[in-house]
């Protein structure tokens, strides 16, 4: 019997009497210095090996270990290079990687940290239950933190938090760009950072140093190890599909054996307003992201004149990955082969890996708290563009509606940030205050916040004005995918019962699987669980009076039109958005794209599409979706990658794509399709 | 030459002390030089009265009730209990610690178990014949038993005698006064010949055969199989105990497999010989288990397991007597024949005799141990002197709880200069040396040989501990390291006395493995004690006992108190089960001497593969068709 998400997620963490704790108010009342001077004396972990290791120590273990040497003789022969010189490239990729942790760096740290926690946010909140299971759990066995990734705030501030309730600080894995910057990157590797590059590919001594680096790291237990299993940071706000490597990386010294078990700690950080709003929006209209330079994050201190109201950390129950994969790993497979040997990993361990992912993730999703921004996200982005940009939404249907939606999310176990003494206007207006840079409140009606006009005397072309409603349009978007993981179940049964025009429940299940598929990329599935998913789906439905269930059928009820057209609502940008790219996929003469180009022309199209009135939605420009269809259709076996001169180009089977796009529009029901496996690790 | 003990008193008194000698001392050469040879004795098998089995040398008489526990381990005399002040005691005279007060005990017992003295739970008394089911008697087989003279008994008490071995579960139900299916009778071939008889009448009749030894099964191997219908007949090779010739040219001896581990030593050394083979149960347990089971005795560095140490098997089996024609060291001429019978567990046939080589009497043995700073270094010390393949005669490390347990059974001691002096060892190691207490582990030695090279071998041992941080702790700490090998069975008895129960077992494994191994089996057992609803953390404890060229021999041992618990074997079961599973996905063997029995056949397939499995069944089927030797052991 192995488990499933409904047996892990959720319980624990959704205890309501959650006690959140504002660290900012005692940090008021301590002041900055006294808090970077405070003493810090965390009870370390106990494991047998845990005989202080020092980061030099770490580096040379790395270094000596027989899984490295078998790795350099192994591209010695391959290269022609000598042994010693293998190593001596390791040795340079293990000083570009390794962390350097030092408590006065966090003490360092910490002080300028308090500083602009304070400047930055009304609260810094953090669930105390959480941190002191924490504390315990970190004495047993290795920790692994698994917070999620919206902000460059992420990066620092768990360690902030562990340093200031006495918990020992994690050693961090980040992108290996935040490392060029000068001055920043030895102050992050002091503070116990240590660096990966992006793409590793087929580099074999690099992936097999990272890979020893990680696995010791753990095996030693010298420090909690912290990574973002969503890889990069969410540039959405939506939750991403995990990344496997480093997770197998991670999990590997149980699967050995080489520890007893593993701690995973999902952690969901949760931003009333993010810091790089505006930034995300325009990397997603294809503006490109200024490189992470010292000057450039100098230039950012303007941002930090802001408010950006609260924060919420919530430390998930510790999970246990030896409870986790019973029944999904048979640690014997691994008795007949060195374990010091490199190992191509079995079927059975890649799907363990690639479940393990999916679940944290779904849990960093339950963890998280709904800001009342985010539910009204939702409602804004269900008003034509017209209505936003020049008539304005009526205030007071606007928080009616809100106050409608905040019953269904609570429905809907969301957990919500919704300040409880405040008289609900009074949490509506402030809202929209703290949010002014994308709304405005004039005459009792809401008007989106166009951005500003480029400083061109040209009169502008009418591209270049749907780009000015087209970035507002997607930062609400994020917003609203701050909360999509609520309702995206229940919002594809609706769609489902919409599409397939029937009640047999088999048949609406059918449908809810073949939409799985498609959104695979844009909304996180535990593959193998989507009849629970469904069952799910019906549960949620029939408990807000939508539907009735029975044995055989889903059926619409009277009361329930009003909460399924919202689901649907909810869902068609993200169905137009992929019909645009299926479309442009079919209709373009060619065969084969490559990446560079197929994005921007993709964008254009939709931009006409726009303006011509055909297409309703401005998110079909969001470069982030466009992707995701690309790997939705890979993973259908649509489209096939390949990397003929370096540059990723796609080799499209437009009958393949034309009939998924008739499937989900309802014109040819939709039928079991071929889906390849996982990504490789 | 060591000195001679004491030689007037009676014969009686010189078997014990010579047994002394040979377990808990490992010191001393036999008293009289005789080297009269045993000659091969005509088989007296049909003499149904046989003399008073110890006058003559042997330890286990036909009853064996007059000298051993129904329900314990070992001799009825020798027992730990708790006296009137509460102070833990060892009764008897027959081992080093007999008639010794161990002062500590009591506060480890009660501070590692949460148990207390004052709550006991005692065993039943005496068990009444009517627990035990009338025998269900094939009796045409009888009748024909009965006329070849050859001494059977249908008694309760010979009968629950041969029913269970020494695993926790059936000590447990014994001490309840519950006895499930037990053989129907009870047969005492005094010889070869005497097997064949009995083999044959079994098959004609169609009884089903469970050879007996010394009962000391850990494995469950000598439970009767509940579904099995037929008469069940425990044969019990105990009187099969003759040395029959010892050929000092070629180094080696003749002997009937049911002789027991001590009288086969002492009647050996007597000739100035030993086989050099000692198992923990060596006093008990007997030739034709060792070969049936594929046992390792302590000394395996210098003399080998069984499997090295055997020449030559004679197996009565229904098919025939199976045996090699020649007594060359080594053959060529296909499998060798001899690993259908080593480790077949009774499933196949009677080991009658065996043949083995012997070696004379070491010239001189020492005892050491070394300190060492934690686990890790220990065994990596060990695997150093595996790699440089100088292990001595044996080599044994004990984690920190181990080494914690044996300081809490020394007996009183009688100076003070010795506690002075032990005083001051603690002071060394912890305080100077620093050395944590909860952390150090200890390594115990023995070195057998020439004295020169003993002692050169023992320099080079202590040298490579050296390297890893060890300490040389002293002969003493070495000596009863191993004595506490023979008395920590009947420990075990006095648990159960209150509300602790324990069990121990074994595995092989890599040597990079090791480790791990240790860690997690130790993690598991107590994860699964507390997941079970064991309301006291249990011990969970382990030591490596033997090294080899690629790995090494753990052994575990865990016991918690059961108080609280409606089922404590069940959860006892459930945790032990958790273990091997433990064991198995951490690249540890099944087992590296115990063998599968009932209790681990359910993995066999696993650890042998199917075909593997479809080999070893064949055999059976070709050998015993009709199932004879029917008592469902490993396959």
């Amino acid at each position: 019997m192995t488990n499933t998400y409904r047996d892990w997620g959720g319980a624990g963490l959704r205890g309501d009497d959650e006690e959140f704790v504002d660290m900012m108010e005692e940090l008021r009342r301590s002041g900055d210095l006294g808090h970077s001077l405070r003493t810090f004396s965390p009870r370390p972990y106990e494991g047998e090996r845990a005989t202080s290791v020092s980061a030099g120590d770490l580096n040379k273990a790395v270094l000596e270990s027989q899984y490295l040497r078998y790795i350099a003789k192994e591209i010695a022969k391959e290269t022609g290079q000598s042994v010693e010189e293998v190593r001596e490239d390791a040795r340079g990729l293990m000083e570009e990687m390794s962390q350097n942790l030092q408590l006065g760096f966090i003490r360092l740290m910490g002080y300028t940290l308090s500083k602009v926690l304070k400047r930055l946010y009304t609260s810094v909140n953090v669930n105390m239950e959480g941190l002191n299971t924490l504390q315990r759990a970190v004495q047993g066995h290795p920790v692994i933190l698994m917070p999620n990734h919206r902000s460059y705030m992420d990066f620092l501030i768990i360690s902030y938090i562990l340093f200031t309730y006495d918990i020992p600080l994690p050693v961090i894995a980040a992108g290996i760009r935040n490392a060029g910057m000068k001055m920043v990157g030895e102050i992050l590797r002091r503070s116990g950072a240590f660096f990966i590059r992006r793409a590793i590919g087929s580099d074999k001594l690099y992936w097999a140093v990272l890979s020893e680096y990680v696995k010791t790291i753990v095996r030693t237990g010298i420090a909690p190890l912290e990574f973002y299993v969503e890889g990069l940071r969410s540039r959405t706000l939506k939750s991403q599909v995990p990344k496997l490597g480093m997770m197998h990386m991670v999990l590997e010294p149980f699967f050995k054996g080489e520890v007893y078990d593993i701690t995973l700690v999902p952690i969901s950080i949760s931003y009333e307003r993010v810091l790089e709003e505006s930034l995300l929006a325009h990397e997603l209209l294809g503006v490109p992201k200024p490189k992470e330079s010292t000057t450039a994050l100098l230039k950012a201190t303007k941002v930090l004149q802001e408010d950006y109201g609260s924060m919420h950390v919530n430390f998930g129950r510790p999970l246990s990955v030896r409870q986790l994969c019973q029944g999904r790993i048979d640690r014997c497979r691994f008795n007949l082969i060195p374990r010091d040997l490199p190992q191509e990993p079995s079927a059975e361990a890649q799907a363990c890996v690639s479940w393990l992912a999916h679940l944290m993730v779904r849990i960093q999703e339950d963890g998280s708290l709904i800001s009342p921004w985010s539910l009204m996200a939702c409602l804004l982005l269900q008003a034509p563009a017209t209505v936003l940009t020049e008539e304005g939404l009526p205030w007071q249907q606007l928080t009616n509606k809100t106050l409608w939606l905040r019953k269904l999310a609570l429905d809907f176990g969301a957990r919500l940030n919704w300040p409880g003494q405040v008289p609900d206007c009074d949490v509506m207006s402030s809202t929209v205050a703290l949010h002014r840079s994308m709304v405005h409140l004039k005459a009792e009606r809401l008007y989106l916040v166009l951005d500003q006009e480029p400083a061109r005397k040209s009169p502008v072309s009418p591209e270049e004005g749907a780009l000015r409603v087209a970035a507002p349009v997607l930062m609400l978007a994020s917003y609203r995918n701050q909360c999509v993981h609520v309702f995206a179940r229940p919002a594809m049964l609706a769609t489902a019962i919409q599409v397939a025009k029937t009640t047999q429940r088999d048949e609406l299940f059918t449908v809810f699987r073949f939409l799985q598929d498609v959104f695979s990329h844009e909304f996180i599935f535990i593959t193998e669980e989507s009849s629970q998913d469904f069952e799910e789906a019906c549960l949620l439905l029939k408990k807000c009076g939508a539907v009735h269930v029975s044995q055989q059928e889903v059926t619409v009820s009277e009361a329930g039109l009003e909460v399924l057209s919202f689901l649907r609502a909810l869902l068609q940008p993200f169905i137009d958005s992929y019909q645009v790219m299926f479309r442009y996929l079919c209709e373009n003469g060619e065969h084969v794209f490559q990446e560079q180009r197929v994005l921007p022309a993709v964008r254009n199209f939709a931009t006409k599409l726009i303006l011509s009135g055909e297409l309703h939605t401005y998110e079909a420009l969001s470069s982030d979706t466009q992707k995701n269809v690309l790997l939705a259709l890979r993973r259908l076996d649509a489209v096939t990658k390949s990397r003929p001169s370096g540059q990723n180009e796609y080799r499209v089977n437009k009958e393949a794509v034309r009939r998924i796009g008739d499937m989900l529009s309802g014109k040819i029901p939709p039928q079991m399709l071929h889906t390849l496996p996982d990504a490789r690790l | 030459m060591a000195t001679n003990s004491g030689n007037g008193g009676s014969d009686r008194q010189r078997v014990a002390q010579q047994r002394l000698r040979i377990i808990a001392g490992h010191l001393r050469r036999p008293e009289d030089g005789n080297s009269a040879i045993l000659a091969a004795e005509e088989c007296k098998g049909h003499v149904s009265e046989k003399t008073d089995a110890s006058s003559e040398g042997k330890t286990v008489p036909r009853r064996r009730q007059e000298i051993m526990k129904w329900n314990g381990w070992g001799y009825s005399d020798s027992k730990f209990l708790f006296n009137k002040n509460g102070q833990a005691e060892f009764t008897g005279k027959r081992y080093r610690l007999s008639g010794m007060i161990i002062p500590a005990l009591k506060d480890w017992f009660e501070g590692t178990f949460g148990a207390n003295v004052h709550h006991k739970s005692p065993a039943t008394p005496i068990v009444t014949s009517s627990a035990v089911q009338p025998p269900n008697l094939n009796e045409a087989f009888v009748e024909a038993l009965k006329s070849t003279g050859i001494p059977f008994s249908i008694d309760a008490e010979d009968r629950l005698f041969r029913g269970h071995g020494h695993c926790l579960n059936e000590i447990f139900a014994l001490r309840e006064g519950k006895v499930g299916r037990v053989p129907d009778l009870v047969v005492w071939p005094n010889c070869h010949d005497d097997v064949l008889k009995i083999v044959e009448l079994a098959c004609k009749h169609n009884v089903c055969l469970i050879p007996y030894g010394g009962g000391t099964s850990v494995s469950s191997a000598l439970e009767c199989p509940p579904e099995e219908t037929r008469s069940i007949v425990s044969l019990d090779t105990s009187q099969m105990n003759r040395i029959l010739w010892i050929d000092e040219k070629n180094l080696t001896a003749h002997v009937e497999a049911g002789i027991v581990g001590q009288d086969l030593e002492r009647l050996l050394n007597e000739s100035g010989y030993c086989t050099g083979h000692e198992p923990d149960s060596m006093e008990f347990s007997s030739l034709g288990g060792w070969v049936s089971t594929r046992a390792s005795g302590m000394k395996k560095n210098v003399y080998g397991n069984i499997e090295d140490l055997v020449i030559h098997i004679k197996m009565v089996t229904p098919k025939g007597v199976i045996e090699k024609s020649c007594q060359g060291p080594r053959l060529s001429t296909g499998p060798d024949v001899h690993h259908f019978i080593l480790g077949s567990e009774g499933t196949l046939g009677v080991v009658t005799e065996v043949t083995m080589k012997i070696r004379p009497l070491p010239e001189y043995q020492k005892y050491g141990s070394v300190v060492f700073p934690n686990f890790e270094m220990g065994v990596a010390c060990l695997r150093e002197v595996a790699r440089q393949r100088c292990a001595p005669a044996s080599i044994r490390l004990m984690d920190n709880t181990q080494f914690k347990f044996g300081h809490a059974l020394k007996p009183q001691v009688s100076s003070l200069f010795t506690s002075f002096l032990d005083g001051l060892k603690t002071f060394y190691i912890t305080k100077f040396k620093g050395f944590d207490p909860n952390r150090l582990c200890v390594a115990t030695l023995l070195f057998e040989g020439g004295r020169e090279k003993v002692l050169q071998h023992e320099k080079q041992v202590y040298d490579i501990a050296a390297k890893f941080g060890g300490l040389a702790a002293g002969e003493d700490n070495g000596q009863r390291g191993y004595m506490l090998t023979f008395v920590i069975a009947y420990l075990r008895d006095l648990g159960m006395d209150y509300y602790v129960i324990a069990e121990s077992f074994e595995t092989s494994v890599p040597w990079d493995r090791v480790l791990d191994i240790c860690r997690n089996v130790k993690a598991r057992i107590v994860y699964e004690c507390k997941d079970k609803g064991v309301q006291f953390a249990p011990l969970s404890s382990c030591r490596v006992t033997q090294t080899y060229d690629s790995g090494a021999c753990v052994y575990f041992y865990f016991a918690f108190n059961y108080r609280g618990l409606s089922d404590p074997v069940h959860t006892f079961e459930q945790v032990e089960h958790a273990a091997r599973e433990e064991i198995l996905a951490n690249g540890g063997s099944l087992s590296h001497h115990h063998g599968v029995g009932k209790l681990r056949k359910k993995w066999m397939r696993d650890t042998v593969s199917t075909v593997g499995l479809g080999m070893l069944k064949s055999v059976k089927d070709y050998v015993d068709p009709d199932n004879i030797f029917g008592n469902r052991n490993l396959l």
